[in-house]
């Protein structure tokens, strides 16, 4: 699945980082601790966190996240959506909280 | 002994916005140089482990990697406050990072255990008020 049809089908704002919505989604991760999210996040995973700051994008392009999924309408930093541009890395918004998008997530069997 | 790659980049301390593109870079020279991927994900924890300790916990250092036929060395030195008590350091779960990194998503304690985990060789000296070094190695063949 790509990471265009999930922000399709759950309604998602691309806050930015367009040009990585044809990357493929491989599971879904959700944690805000980030030596933890560096050591069990996988290659593809959609991480759900609530970090908005621009090391997330660091960790997201480092384990080729293929996107970030901010929950609670939470506003994300604009120095983090230029990088997440950059590394062509999606930043998504969702007004769903985090157990709510692995529910719809699991329904879209990412 | 063929040295294939050899860079060296400045860490600045409390740059969280930097923070991370030392690893970035290494990352995409080790693609550049066809390394597997399973080694560039161990070496891309590694570096950023090492890389957000001397952004949270020092006052600047460096990143510099190695690459030769046979292994990646990646060494991080920083020029302190260093660790009072490294075995207390290498615990799952220790860390001394301050309530504004905690709230960032730092501060798990698990740095130090991942870098370990992920290489090979994992040498780690400190002296307190001078430097930390942290060296590890992983093999290529
Ligand atoms: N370069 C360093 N200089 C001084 N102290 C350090 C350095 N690196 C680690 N430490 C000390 O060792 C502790 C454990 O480090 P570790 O990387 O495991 O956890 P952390 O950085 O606190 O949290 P996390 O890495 O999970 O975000 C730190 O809290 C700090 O007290
Ligand atoms: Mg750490």
């Amino acid at each position: 699945m790509k990471v265009r049809e999930i922000v399709d089908s759950l309604r998602l704002k691309v806050l930015a980082g367009e040009t990585g919505l044809d990357k493929e989604v491989n599971g879904v991760y959700t944690c805000d601790l980030l030596s933890w999210v560096m050591s069990h996040g996988k290659q593809g995973n959609a991480w759900i966190t609530v970090q908005i700051h621009p090391n997330v994008i660091a960790v997201a392009s480092l384990l080729e996240f293929s996107c970030v999924i901010v929950p609670e309408d939470i506003d994300v930093e604009e120095i983090t959506l230029n990088k997440a541009n950059d590394e062509a890395i999606p930043v998504l918004q969702s007004s769903l909280n985090a157990y709510e998008l692995c529910v719809e997530l699991n329904k879209l069997g990412a | 002994m063929d040295e294939l790659l050899n860079v060296k980049y400045d860490v600045a301390s409390g740059d969280f916005i930097r923070g991370g593109e030392a690893s970035s870079n290494i990352k995409k020279l080790l693609q550049q140089l066809g390394v597997r991927n399973d080694i560039i994900k161990r070496i891309c924890v590694a570096c950023y482990e090492a890389e957000m300790n001397i952004v949270i916990h020092s006052v600047g250092g460096y990143i510099e990697a190695k690459v030769f036929s046979d292994r990646i060395e990646i060494t991080a030195f920083d020029n302190g406050p260093g660790i009072e008590n490294i075995d207390l350091a290498l615990q799952e779960g220790y860390s001394t990072a301050s309530n504004l990194a905690r709230e960032m998503g730092f501060g798990g304690g698990m740095g130090l255990p991942n870098i370990k985990r992920s290489c090979d060789e994992f040498y780690i000296d400190s002296k307190v008020g001078e430097y930390t070094k942290i060296k590890i190695i992983v093999y290529l063949k």
